[in-house]
């Protein structure tokens, strides 16, 4: 099974709360691969990509090292594509 | 299979499918379910999420339509968690791992993640624990709604199980289905117990944790006349109480047919048996029931029922209705007595440190004469629609019963002015119902028409004892030589002075007592209507020479435990069916 990561930085002001993690779910729930996020920094942790409630309670403020992680069929074009988000800053500002 | 024992407040025996209420902002008990009601719960949560769906899209196109799409996009995320498929499996892993309640699964999974929210050190991110608790609430409300949609609509029997009933829950009761009540909290003046008599249906109160132990669609026994709940019993206790109920309806039957006959002994002595009322509509079943008038009229539901106090009118309109139901027989109506027994929360005692002894009922009266005189008004004028006769409750001094009779009279006086009718020779009496009165009853029968022991306070103010505290309520005994004595020493005033007298308490409804009272000369016997027939089947039962013998050999008793013994044999000898 393919699989992908990216490492990317929460680079937004409010951080992954609850409109981007949204965001981010919504995304991740469009693609067949499964989604995992990890968090690095002090207290590292993991939540499953399709998942509101884990992914927020990851609490991934700005400055947070995240790694994104996908396994499936599309796992390639996922990663990036749920990459990006962080990279629009969620269309914020 | 498990037995509870409560208090019994309303007597029958019923075998029924189990509905259990909560109430919205309760703590959901734990309750732990059988492995195959596994799916059922499942699929009430999978319900209840979709509703709560339905609910919040709602709410947020109402408000996006009404403050634009950032406000009602908070709702969004709402919509997010309740569509988590994580959450949805804890969810469902919860229910069957730990054996729970759809209801026990959502506030335990919600609250674990409410307390994660709470400890972000982020204040953005911790806010959000307000939107987990509305989440919760939105489920836990479809949850619950379900229920109450199906108390309203019940297509067969159920018994309902609650924590306490409260009266916007009664209301809302499909009373042709509901075959009984039992309850985790309560006294014999509550709220459930009231209506269950009220529908003359067995009720059991007082059972401590009866909501954590029965689930929906248990097979539960209530025993009202013993005060015992049987949850899911086996197949001897059901065939057992199955032959209860045939018995209990064989007797009813019976019963009926005395409803006509008069309450005389075999020998031609002849008392009256009189009913309790808290609302006028109750009179037709407690005439249907048999009995002869009514004997204590409860006013402060009238107090209780609305929300600004009753004006003249009101208070006329009740007596007025109670008049034309009762079509000529008698009718007392007790002054206000609202009290810390049964009203705490309401209105009334409040901050008091000991209410019981506080200011109540005719302290109460005394204190506000403007109220009090509006009650006396209507009672007045009612007067010349029937046969009225007030009675003044908690009386302790002679100087509140002539205090009283004055303000009467000053209202006399207003109503001769005013030009409008009333009888002037009512009959006015007192309740007897703290020991002081009692002690002097000799006096003040001299001053009264007559009297009407009040047993219940009678009881509790002679043992000090409280008995909706659980802890001591097995001292409250109406068979306590003390209280009888006293019962005894008031009877014997009012003959002496050849006036009246009654009980109005539980007292008078309990067979056990019958022969006793009537034994001790009691006039009048005042109960709720349904325990008529078995108390006059009693009285139609013996001879007068048979109660005082009775009487006369419980007198010389000193301990409770030998007078209700004893009483209980000699019932036995008469109605076998009733113990």
């Amino acid at each position: 099974m393919p699989t992908a990561s990216r490492d990317i930085v929460v680079s937004n002001t409010l951080g992954l709360h609850a409109r981007p993690a949204m965001q981010f779910v919504d995304l991740a729930n469009q693609f067949e691969s499964r989604v995992t996020v990890f968090k690095g920094g002090e207290e590292p942790a993991e939540a499953d990509g399709k998942s509101v409630m884990q992914m927020i309670i990851l609490a991934a403020t700005e400055g947070t090292p995240l790694r994104i992680e996908a396994e499936g069929p599309d796992a390639e074009t996922a990663v990036e594509k749920l990459a990006g988000l962080f990279e629009s800053k969620f269309g914020e500002e | 299979m498990e037995i509870k024992k409560g208090i019994g407040v309303s007597p029958g025996v019923v075998i029924s499918t189990a509905v259990v209420l909560d109430a919205e902002d309760l703590v959901i008990p734990k309750r732990t379910i059988e492995p195959e009601q596994v799916p059922v719960e499942s699929e009430r949560l999978g319900h209840s999420i979709a509703d709560a769906v339905v609910e919040l899209t709602h709410l947020r196109d109402e408000i996006t339509a009404k403050h634009g799409r950032e406000i009602g996009g908070i709702f969004d995320f709402h919509l997010g968690i309740l569509k988590d498929k994580t959450i949805l499996k804890q969810l469902l892993d919860e229910i069957r791992n730990q054996l729970t309640t759809a209801e026990y699964a959502v506030s335990t999974v919600m609250r674990r993640y409410a307390n994660k929210f709470l400890a972000m050190p982020d204040r953005y991110l911790a806010e959000r624990v307000k939107d987990i608790h509305d989440i919760e609430k939105a489920i836990l409300r479809s949850l619950v709604g379900q229920k109450r949609a199906d108390l309203q609509h019940l297509d067969r029997d159920v018994v309902v199980i609650a924590h306490d009933l409260l009266p916007s829950q009664t209301a809302a009761l499909d009373k042709m289905h509901v075959r009984g009540f039992a309850t985790d909290v309560g006294g014999r003046t509550s709220h459930t117990a009231i209506v269950a008599r009220a529908m003359s249906i067995p009720a059991v109160v007082g059972l401590g944790d009866i909501t954590g132990l029965v689930s929906g669609g248990d097979l539960v026994v209530i025993d009202g006349t013993r005060g015992v709940v049987i949850v899911n019993p086996d197949a001897e206790q059901i065939e057992q109480h199955r032959e209860y109920e045939r018995t209990q309806l064989r007797l009813e039957s019976e019963l009926a047919m005395l409803k006509d006959l008069p309450a005389e002994t075999k020998d031609g002595h002849v008392v009256s048996v009189q009913a309790n009322i808290e609302f006028p509509y109750e009179i037709d079943d407690a005439l249907l029931h048999g009995a002869q008038g009514i004997g204590l009229y409860r006013t402060e539901f009238l107090y209780l029922a609305a929300q600004h106090e009753p004006t003249e009118e009101d208070h006329f309109a009740a007596y007025q209705d109670a008049l034309r139901r009762l079509n000529g027989r008698p009718l007392v109506i007790r002054t206000l007595d609202l009290g810390a027994d049964k009203y705490s929360e309401e209105k009334g005692a409040s901050g008091e440190r000991n209410p019981f002894l506080g200011d109540r009922s005719i302290r109460m009266c005394l204190h506000d004469i403007p109220m009090f005189k509006r009650q006396l008004r209507a009672i007045m004028r009612a007067t010349v629609l029937g046969d009225v006769r007030i009675m003044f409750p908690m009386i302790s001094t002679i100087m509140e019963l002539r205090q009283a009779k004055m303000v009467l009279n000053d209202v006399m006086e207003e109503l001769e002015e005013e030009d409008l009718a009333f009888r002037r020779d009512l009959p006015i009496g007192i309740m007897v119902e703290v020991p002081s009165a009692a002690l002097l009853a000799n006096n003040f029968a001299k001053e009264v028409n007559f009297f009407s022991i009040g047993t219940n306070d009678l009881i509790q103010y002679t043992l000090a004892v409280d008995r909706t505290n659980e802890r001591v309520a097995g001292l409250f005994c109406p068979a306590h030589p003390a209280v009888l004595q006293l019962i005894r020493d008031v009877i014997r005033a009012g003959a002496r002075n050849s006036i009246s007298v009654s009980v109005c308490g539980e007292m008078a409804g309990e067979p056990l007592y019958t022969l006793l009272l009537l034994g001790l000369g009691l006039n009048i016997f005042s109960m709720n209507g349904p325990d008529v027939p078995e108390v006059k089947k009693i009285i139609r039962s013996v001879t007068m020479d048979h109660a005082r013998n009775v009487a006369r050999k419980v007198m010389s008793f000193d301990s409770e435990r030998q007078v209700m013994h004893y009483l209980r044999e000699e019932t036995r000898k008469i109605i076998p069916e009733v113990f």
